[in-house]
């Protein structure tokens, strides 16, 4: 079933140019897709639109069937929720009310939490392992901690899709692993499909079912990391010289960075060899 | 998840500073310079199984009833409404240092009391307080104007455009103030500095009216102010619907201190360190902290204003003097205690 689709949209940015320019793509429910991409490539910017921040100047989003932009915002975020890139620091909540802060589209305008909103936070902070820092500040936590307090607020929204920026950005290897087997989980217990926009190709490579690798606002390739993670693909969009090896034990595509000069024994690429779109 | 703020927690804490509120009203009531032995008398009378009125003289009751009381009720939706605007501008400027007048009101209304008093304006009832609000008024709409864009606002464009503001209307104080007479030198002076002396029974009516509207409106949309905390964005994923409520509530709570300024001048410190003192005692939860600042603000303002009244006797010092001379020292100490993060946690 196709929870998400998007059709032929094109996007700027007032007085910038076209940031997407004509992107289609259908998301299947309990898919894990990861989205990849140069630095402005439109990778954000699509997450956006296909979240209802953005609303394309061209083209249709459509969730189960219905445009987002019929969807009251409110209704929307009982089926999405969204963890931002980086969000400011806020005043002195506990871990416990931030959580309980994405129960907020279940609850009317004077609504108090109920029962059932405590128990759906517990569990979110449970299945996040944030539950023991409950009643720690948000502002006293480590990167990884927090970004797990925001996924825990999240999911406590009881989404269908869950939207990702960079969710792993200045993350270390461990916590960058907690995050992404959490995702993943969830992904594969309850059939949460997951947009995630991310830098990390290799991690994107062993946990996406499906690879979007975006080049200046069009779809280059699409398809399981072994399709989209090519050494043509890579170099093309990243004007970057690389090498692709195997994880040893999944076999799924790894990519290696080649020094200058290593790819110069190799196939030296020059500056403006990309194809001008 | 035990700290969670419940509708008990909330009634709980408000009847609380409710109880501290009407305290600190009764014992403001007894105290001034006029008389002494009023305090003994109504003891006299209450074991004796007489109310207060009953026992008083007339001129007694005027000094009670016509002259402290409106006093205090006006102190009280004054401090009420500066601290009640104090949260809502450091929730949506996302700055702990946002005070009431942070986006030029207080330069503004200044400009206005000083237009008023230099157009001889002065004795007429009214007189001050009405080109006092206009000026506020004129101040927000040239600040909202100037630091919003068809985005919306920026926190950091408006926090900037509001204090060029002020520092443009502060410059055109200063001209006045070199240019003015003597007598109106005083005048002026006296406005800036604050003072509760002036309001009566029908300014009291009018910021009460200011005050209900304003502070429904914060509370009504208390949970998207919480939610408006984690970031704009995040917010609107929730549900929020975040630049109609963001100017909503920019509006209630210029209108707020406009009016409070208008009737009482420029009371610093209330505005700044209530919402702070709540926050640290009570959690950063808006739905605990708008009531709560709201109480507290009033008991604050009305304790300050009767040490203005009774500190030097025969002497009416400007309250804001008062408010800047306890609070600022206490502030430091809290800092120093380290009780204060940037957002006071």
């Amino acid at each position: 079933m196709v929870v998400l689709n998007i059709e032929d949209i094109h996007f700027r940015y007032e007085a910038a140019g076209w940031v997407l320019r004509g992107l289609s793509c259908a998301v299947e429910k309990g898919e894990f897709l990861g989205i990849l991409g140069p630095n402005g490539s439109g990778k954000t910017t699509l997450l956006r639109l296909c979240n209802g921040t953005l609303s394309p100047h061209q083209g249709t989003v459509t969730v189960s069937g219905t445009d987002i932009r019929k969807i009251p915002r409110k209704a929307l975020s009982r089926t999405m929720a969204f963890v931002a890139q980086d969000s400011p620091e806020p005043p002195p909540f506990t871990v416990s009310e931030c959580v309980l802060m994405g129960r907020a589209p279940h609850l009317g305008r004077l609504q108090f939490e109920r029962e059932r909103d405590f128990a759906v936070a517990r569990h979110a902070m449970e299945v996040t392992g944030t539950l023991s820092l409950a009643s720690r500040s948000m502002n006293d936590l480590s990167g990884g901690e927090k970004k797990r307090a925001h996924i825990a607020r999240a999911l406590a929204q009881e989404p269908q899709i869950l939207f990702l920026d960079e969710s792993t950005a200045h993350l270390d290897m461990k916590h960058t692993a907690a995050v992404f087997d959490l995702l993943k989980g969830l992904n594969r217990r309850e059939n949460l499909t997951v947009l995630a926009v991310t830098h990390d190709i290799n991690t994107a490579a062993l946990y996406c079912d499906r690879l979007l690798l975006l080049n200046r606002g069009r779809l280059h390739a699409q398809g399981c990391p072994q399709e989209v993670l090519t050494e043509a693909n890579i170099r093309e969009v990243f004007e970057t010289p690389v090498t692709i090896g195997r994880n040893p034990e999944t076999g799924l595509p790894q990519v290696s960075l080649l020094p200058e000069g290593l790819s110069d024994q190799r196939k030296p690429v020059k500056a403006g060899a990309a194809p001008q779109l | 998840m035990e700290s969670a703020v419940t509708l008990k927690k909330v009634l709980r804490t408000s009847l609380l500073l409710l109880a501290g509120l009407l305290a600190v009203s009764a014992v403001s009531l007894l105290c001034g310079p006029a008389e002494t032995g009023m305090l003994s008398k109504i003891r006299e009378g209450l074991t004796g199984g007489h109310l207060p009125a009953f026992v008083l003289t007339p001129e007694e009751k005027t000094i009670l009833f016509s002259l402290r009381l409106p006093r205090i009720v006006f102190a009280g939706l004054v401090g009420a409404s500066l601290s009640t605007a104090g949260v809502l501008f450091q929730a949506l400027l996302r700055n702990p240092l946002a005070d009431p007048y942070i986006l030029g009101i207080s330069g503004g209304s200044a400009l206005g009391a000083i237009v008023g008093i230099f157009a001889g304006l002065g004795s007429l009832p009214l007189g001050i307080p009405v080109p006092a609000f206009l000026g506020a008024a004129v101040t927000v709409f040239l600040v909202l104007a100037a630091g919003g864009s068809k985005r919306g606002f920026s926190s950091g464009t408006l926090l900037l455009a509001g204090v060029i503001v002020n520092a443009f209307f502060s410059a055109l104080i200063m001209l006045s103030l070199a240019l003015s007479s003597h007598a109106d030198l005083q005048k002026i002076t006296f406005w800036l500095m604050g003072n509760l002396s002036l309001a009566g029974y029908s300014e009291a009516m009018l910021t009460a009216l200011v005050l209900t509207a304003g502070f429904a409106v914060a509370v009504l949309n208390a949970r998207s102010i919480n939610l408006m905390s984690l970031g704009e964005e995040t917010a609107l994923h929730l549900g929020v619907s975040v630049g109609r409520i963001r100017i909503l509530l920019l509006l209630s709570g210029s209108l707020l201190t406009s009016v409070a300024v208008a009737f009482s001048g420029t009371i610093g410190f209330v505005g700044l360190i209530i919402p702070h003192l709540m926050r640290m005692l009570l959690g950063a939860d808006h739905r605990l902290l708008l009531p709560a600042s709201l109480l507290f603000g009033a008991s604050f303002l009305i304790a300050a204003d009767t040490l203005a009244r009774t500190l030097v006797p025969d002497m009416d010092l400007p309250v804001g003097v008062v408010t800047a001379l306890c609070g600022s020292p206490y502030f430091l100490y809290l800092l120093r205690k380290g009780r204060f993060s940037s957002w006071s946690s």
